[in-house]
């Protein structure tokens, strides 16, 4: 008897593996590749937020998520669009590639969602970009900076937008700011070689560093979730370099910060948009953090980004990190292309393209129809006894993702 | 800076990453001598030892030795939870199943606490002062004495229980044979349980130390130094004790003097080589004997 329940249970839960899996491998073969386009049902607006809510990438990817929220939230609040309400059906890519396709599909196939958001990391946003053009479902990525995500072969993938600049711009920008403004000649790179978008960044600044005529003395590397790097460091100590290069998320660099000054290292420490985020000083501390620079989306004392701040302050009670900021973005963006009269994937992927001068959480945005990628600009910003200093701006250009 | 000094730096920073191993890899290889098990949640134990410490320090504001006992005793618990609802239930089950089931632990108490603590990594206030000493040109932390210093005093008490109590005597039996022992009249529930406990314990303490010491702490900080400590574990001689030691403060040094005068890429490479090597070069570890008592 309870050998038979046992496996009555067994099957029971076989059965349901199997439908689960039948569930997939359906919308897997691009059948009905009307997908997403059909018509929402009642009046609501059903879309999609597919974020890293659990695994490696969960940091990143659930602020991005919060940030998308409270931009539907807001509209939600004021009325909606023309009347009808924007519903939001959440997905957990898993932070793998393969749990973030099969997390599109199911929101596309299933949940009928006209557009999706998400995820936070290049490699997921990649892999989700074939499900989505297959069935003609625009994506917005909020925060992938590397230049595949919206082009391929040298050809802009259609349905794929960011509301990001994207990584070679933010090397030439930490490279000519490490010549021209510190005048280094000598770099070390100390790169995470688990995640392309560090090694992608430190090849761009290499080029460019040694194109306006410094060296780059030293590479190392480390492995994101790392706890110590005093052996790599007392390596780079060696090199007597003017900058160090570390282009990586905010948890290494702030122990790799640390550290370095720890072991006496006093050169300046260079990095990028993954530095964006207050734990850093809490957990280098504000005397480490003295001489670091770092580009990013936004300066948070700007007049422009003063309302997502407040707005997001009162929704979560803590202050938005960068990808909170660009989740906001992304939903703005969803938000105007909607309202240029778009209800369907179609129309809301050409209202994406047509995104001019669009006031967003972190500035203004002009959509770049060749590449998809944002024309925005790029701040540098100096940590400062713990604040943060505006070091310089530089002025919104387009990228040159598709000549790539 | 010249070769010897540099030498001399990274076996500094070896050691002290090492004993932060070595006492992960205390509590792998005791509940691996006792029950064969190797403990793959012993990482995450480890992590919720932290959280408990940070929460002590934070909302307890306690300072930092009652945070630690207090995480050790805590997370004690935890772990004789752990094994009396997940492995106890499978005493005389296949191994494997045994394995796998850990396996389950690790992923349930990952996430559990994902869902509890959020994902966003946590920072320690600073508990003790963070002072380096400069001596004849050689960076030595504060921290890492005092890590280095908890790291012999908890060996200490463990030999002494070990070898000195009755308790000790007990556990020493039940991994000679726990079937026999038990025949003698050792009630080897409550030895497994006490082993449980006091691993448990030893990790809470390395992730206390480590949460004060890097500074930061996370829901999966476990896995790495999980696997790491496991290397050590294996390179000593699974089931030993000061193998345990000695395997995790070699695999510091390593790591340090490879990432140092090779390259810091191939550092994982090197601490997980060492364990394929082990494997086939000489299985029982460094310190194993076929005929050895383990515990």
């Amino acid at each position: 008897m309870f050998f038979g329940k046992k496996k009555f249970r067994l099957a029971a839960m076989l059965a349901g593996g199997l439908l689960a899996c039948s569930v997939f491998t359906g919308c897997g073969g691009g059948g009905d590749n009307a997908g997403g386009g059909d018509k929402p049902a009642g009046d609501e607006i059903v879309v999609g937020a597919n974020f890293e809510l659990t695994g490696n990438h969960a940091q990143y990817g659930a602020n991005a998520n919060n940030g998308f929220k409270l931009a539907i939230k807001e509209v939600n609040d004021a009325g909606g669009i023309g009347g009808k309400k924007i519903k939001i059906v959440e997905a957990d890519a898993k932070s793998e590639a393969a749990e973030s396709v099969n997390a599109a599909t199911k929101l596309i196939s299933d949940d009928k969602v006209v557009a999706l958001v998400g995820p936070a990391v290049t490699a997921n946003v990649i892999a989700e970009s074939q499900v989505a053009t297959d069935n003609k479902v625009p994506i917005i990525a909020p925060a992938a900076t590397n230049p595949d995500v919206t082009v391929e072969n040298g050809k802009v993938k259609p349905y794929v937008f960011r509301a990001c600049f994207i990584d070679p711009q933010q090397s030439e920008v930490m490279a000519q700011f490490a010549r021209k403004d510190l005048n280094a000649t000598k770099a070390v790179l100390y790169l995470d070689s688990s995640s392309d978008y560090s090694k992608s960044l430190g090849k761009i600044f290499k080029e460019k560093f040694e194109a306006d005529g410094g060296t780059v003395v030293m590479e190392e590397a480390f492995l994101a979730k790392d706890q110590d790097f005093k052996a790599a460091l007392t390596k780079i100590q060696t090199a007597n370099a003017d900058v160090i290069f570390v282009p990586a998320y905010y948890e290494e660099v702030g122990k790799i910060v640390k550290q370095a000054r720890e072991l006496g290292i006093t050169a300046a420490i260079l990095g990028t948009d993954g530095w964006d985020d207050s734990k850093v000083v809490d957990i280098a501390g504000k005397d480490a953090l003295n001489n670091t620079f770092f580009c990013t989306h936004y300066f948070e004392g700007d007049a422009d980004v003063q309302a997502f701040i407040k707005a997001y302050q009162t929704e979560y009670k803590n202050a938005p990190n960068v990808f909170a900021a660009l989740g906001y973005d992304a939903g703005k963006m969803l938000i105007n292309a909607i309202e240029k009269g778009g209800n369907d994937s179609d129309k809301i992927r050409a209202g994406i393209e047509e995104i001019a001068d669009l006031q967003v959480g972190t500035g203004k945005i002009t959509m770049d129809a060749a590449t998809h990628n944002p024309i925005k600009g790029i701040v540098v910003i100096e940590n400062k006894d713990g604040k943060r200093d505006l070091r310089t701006k530089i002025a919104p250009v387009a990228s040159e993702g598709a000549a790539q | 800076m010249d070769f010897a000094h540099q030498l001399v730096q990274q076996l500094i920073n070896g050691v002290s990453l090492g004993s932060i191993y070595a006492l992960i890899a205390l509590g792998y290889t005791m509940i691996y001598g006792i029950i064969k098990l190797i403990n793959f949640a012993h990482g995450d134990v480890y992590m919720v030892g932290a959280y408990i410490g940070f929460a002590a320090v934070t909302i307890g504001n306690l300072p930092i030795f009652p945070a630690l006992l207090i995480s050790m005793a805590l997370t004690a618990l935890l772990g004789m939870l752990v094994e009396r609802i997940a492995y106890k239930p499978l005493r005389h089950a296949p191994r494997i199943s045994l394995l796998i089931t850990a396996i389950g632990v690790s992923f349930f108490l990952e996430y559990a606490s994902m869902y509890f603590v959020t994902p966003t990594p946590r920072t320690f206030p600073e508990v003790m002062p963070n002072t380096s000493f400069n001596l004849a040109g050689f960076v030595v932390n504060g921290q890492q004495l005092l890590i280095f210093g908890i790291t012999i005093v908890l060996m200490a008490i463990l030999t002494y229980i070990v070898q000195k109590t009755k308790l000790g005597k007990a556990m020493r039996a039940a991994s000679f044979d726990t079937e026999t022992a038990q025949l003698m009249g050792v009630d080897s529930d409550k030895v497994i349980s006490m082993t449980f406990c006091i691993g448990s314990a030893l990790a809470a303490a390395a992730g206390v130390l480590v949460g004060v010491y890097y500074n930061t702490i996370d829901p999966l900080m476990g896995i790495m130094p999980g696997l790491k400590a496991f290397v050590a574990a294996v390179l000593g001689g699974i089931g030993i004790l000061p193998g345990a030691v000695v395997g995790g403060i070699v695999l510091g040094v390593v790591e340090a003097l490879v990432a140092g005068f090779i390259s810091s890429t191939f550092r994982d490479a090197a601490a997980f080589a060492i364990l394929i090597l082990v494997l086939l070069i000489k299985p029982s570890g460094l310190f194993g004997k076929n005929t050895n008592e383990k515990v």
